[in-house]
């Protein structure tokens, strides 16, 4: 098989971290605060490494869009088993209003330029929550979509002559679903676990290249056409209030306008 | 095979709902004060965030449940040398990973965190398979460095006996040349793994008195001769057993012999220049985990109407805690890059590292426990585990005690 896949990985913060609001509410706290792989991107990778290991494909590529730190994402993704990596290179302003429509069209100038077959990402990135950039990069490039979770397990990703074939559980038993290639595959949790990066593995990942580009290289305009106009902490969880009978449950709710 | 981690991910969304308002100790955040990736490479940090993730997912969930039933954890312990875990700095032709000890004592930093008993065995392990590695012959590294490296088999450092710990020159257990076998007669005491091991690097008399009359020989389980004492029940280190290791006319080939006779007592002081920085590094693991608890501890417990994280004095403490943690940090780090340089301060700061590191982690950890208050002497609480275990890494690899009579100090 001579299949090339793309992976997108996004550096995010850590999920174990606690989120803080800047104190000028405009976004959370960034600096000196543990970033890491989006967990979804992490399992898009390793569905990929996977496919490698099983022969269907040829080449994994690992790609990431921002600043220069997400090239430790890129490493990250080489140590689990990409071949190589490609940072298209977003910084300051243009890297705060990165969103899944600009990511998506990147995505897709690349997927023309490096003439790949499958794209797997992440279903959605845990800072945003958009699950909107596996749609878009479809969208454009007029491919399938997929995501072989979509809310139940999913047992394969196969290669069969040039179809993505997904067995996925659903209520009634399994269900194979074939889908031409190329195809845009979003990965949701359940699909596979993560392998650890071995310590050889890291080592050897040092030696893989990752290339860098700009955007405007791949003629896409990052300029965003949404403005962030507040950023607020979720409210205060309030004390609740005990009643004694339900004549009084029904007048508080009433009161309250919830009837 | 690829290994793949433990369930991890049931926590996520709870950790994204949650919304607590923070004091002023938190806008600066105290675990980015203390963050152990500063100042590394890369490279050094992916090595870091494996032995993290492991820590988090394999050891911590396990290690109170390894500590009360005294189980020894093989299976983790062999999903962490499929990692690479197993000979961090033996030679990769031999099966190891082949890094520096830089690389190694964060490794055990971050692998401490998870459980100080199981990763400072596997410091232990790591330094007989590297002693094999440096001073044998090609035939005895290939022999034995690969099963250990992949921890099909385990390794037990014996050097210690009931009548010489700080005095190990004077060590007493005989190697008499007999043909083409040495007869041991003797005991050694404190072993970690003694029983449970299959591999013993072993300390022995062949000629005069003194430390040129050692020599060092590799015993294997199962030899005729070698037996083992009770398990010794101890305050911490309960997920390695510790055995007394007997020797009666137990018949050792002349071809198990690493290096020549008489150099045994320095190929054990080289191996104790990296095991110090090891066990340091354990002492680090565990103070980085307590600083961590404590402050998660602070920001939830109420007194006097308000979080402890209100009070001066114990961000005074907390701060202090943290402090001593880089410090002791950087001076772990610094030795080993002296270690793996060659430099001639080398020794002497591997000895001051493990006498400074392990007091002033082991205070650490005691004042973590303090701030719990009386939940701190609880054995639901992780901070007294902590606590316990890294107690006794101011006594073994030089009592610290004696630590400054051996320290050169010119």
């Amino acid at each position: 098989m001579s299949a090339r896949v793309l992976v997108g990985v996004k550096r995010v913060i850590d999920y174990a971290v606690k989120i803080r609001v800047k104190p000028d509410r405009t976004g959370v706290v960034t600096d000196g605060v543990k970033h890491s792989m989006n967990p979804f991107c992490e399992i898009a990778v390793e569905e990929a490494v996977k496919l490698k290991e099983k022969k269907l494909v040829k080449e994994v590529v690992a790609v990431s869009c921002g600043p220069q730190q997400v090239q430790e994402t890129i490493r990250t993704a080489l140590a689990m088993g990409a071949d190589r990596g490609i940072h298209v290179e977003v910084s300051g302003k243009d890297y705060e209003t990165l969103g899944p429509l600009q990511v998506s069209k990147i995505l897709a100038a690349l997927a023309k330029k490096e003439q790949a077959d499958l794209i797997i990402l992440g279903k959605q990135a845990i800072d945003d929550d958009c699950n909107q950039t596996g749609q878009m990069t479809a969208a454009l490039l007029d491919w399938p979509q997929r995501s072989p979770e979509d809310g139940t397990f999913a047992s394969e990703v196969n290669i069969e002559a040039d179809k993505l074939k997904v067995v996925r559980e659903i209520d009634g038993g399994l269900e194979t679903i074939k889908i031409n290639l190329p195809a845009v595959v979003t990965a949701d949790l359940r699909l596979n676990t993560p392998r650890y990066a071995t310590l050889p593995n890291i080592m050897k990942a040092k030696k893989k290249k990752i290339a860098n580009v700009k955007p405007a290289d791949l003629g896409v305009d990052v300029s965003s056409r949404l403005e962030v106009l507040k950023v607020d902490e979720p409210p205060q969880r309030q004390a609740g209030v005990k009643v004694e009978t339900v004549h009084d449950l029904v007048g508080k709710l009433k009161e309250a306008g919830r009837i | 095979m690829a290994l793949v981690r433990g369930v991890r991910f049931g926590s996520y969304s709870i950790g994204r709902s949650r919304s607590l308002i923070f004091n002023s100790l938190q806008r600066r955040g105290i675990a980015a004060c203390v963050d152990p990736s500063i100042g590394l490479t890369d490279e050094q940090k992916e090595f870091q965030k494996v032995a993290f993730d492991f820590a988090a997912n394999e050891m911590a969930p396990h290690m109170a449940e390894w500590d009360q039933k005294e189980i020894f954890p093989v299976e983790a312990m062999r999903k962490a040398a499929q990692l690479g875990f197993g000979g961090i700095y033996v030679n990769p032709d031999v099966g190891g990973s082949g890094l520096s000890r830089l690389d190694t004592s964060i490794i055990f930093e971050a692998l401490s965190t998870g459980c100080v008993s199981t990763t400072a065995y596997i410091s232990i392990h790591n330094m007989c398979a590297w002693m094999i590695d440096t001073f044998g012959n090609n035939e005895q590294r290939e022999k034995f460095c690969p099963d250990l490296c992949s921890m099909q088999k385990f390794a037990s450092y014996c050097l210690t006996e009931p009548g010489s710990g700080s005095d190990a020159a004077s060590l007493l257990t005989s190697a008499k040349l007999q043909g083409d076998h040495y007869i041991l007669n003797g005991s050694k005491a404190f072993i970690s793994g003694g029983g449970d091991t299959d591999v013993y690097v072993v300390m022995c008399r062949t000629g005069e008195k003194g430390p040129k009359g050692i020599s060092c020989v590799v015993v294997e389980k199962g030899t005729a001769g070698l037996s083992f004492g009770k398990k010794e029940k101890k305050v911490g280190w309960n997920s390695q057993p510790t055995r007394a290791v007997i020797f009666e006319d137990c018949a050792v080939p002349v071809t198990n012999r690493l290096g020549a006779e008489g150099e045994g007592f320095s190929i054990a002081m080289k191996g104790l220049n990296g095991g110090r920085i090891n066990i340091a590094s354990c002492s680090l693991g565990a103070a980085h985990a307590s600083v961590l608890l404590a402050r998660d501890h602070m920001c939830v417990r109420k007194q006097f109407g308000e979080t402890l994280s209100n009070s001066q004095f114990l961000q005074f403490k907390l701060a202090e805690m943290a402090t001593k943690l880089v410090a002791s940090r950087l001076l772990v780090r610094q030795a080993a890059v002296a270690l793996q340089e060659g430099r001639p301060d080398a020794v002497s700061l591997c000895s001051m590292a493990k006498l400074f590191v392990t007091d002033e982690c082991f205070a650490i950890c005691n004042q973590a426990l303090q701030i719990h208050g009386g939940y701190g002497y609880l054995k639901d609480y992780a901070v007294q585990q902590y606590v316990r275990d890294i107690r006794v890494h101011q006594i073994l690899e030089g009592n610290d005690f004696f630590y400054i009579k051996k320290m050169p100090l010119n």
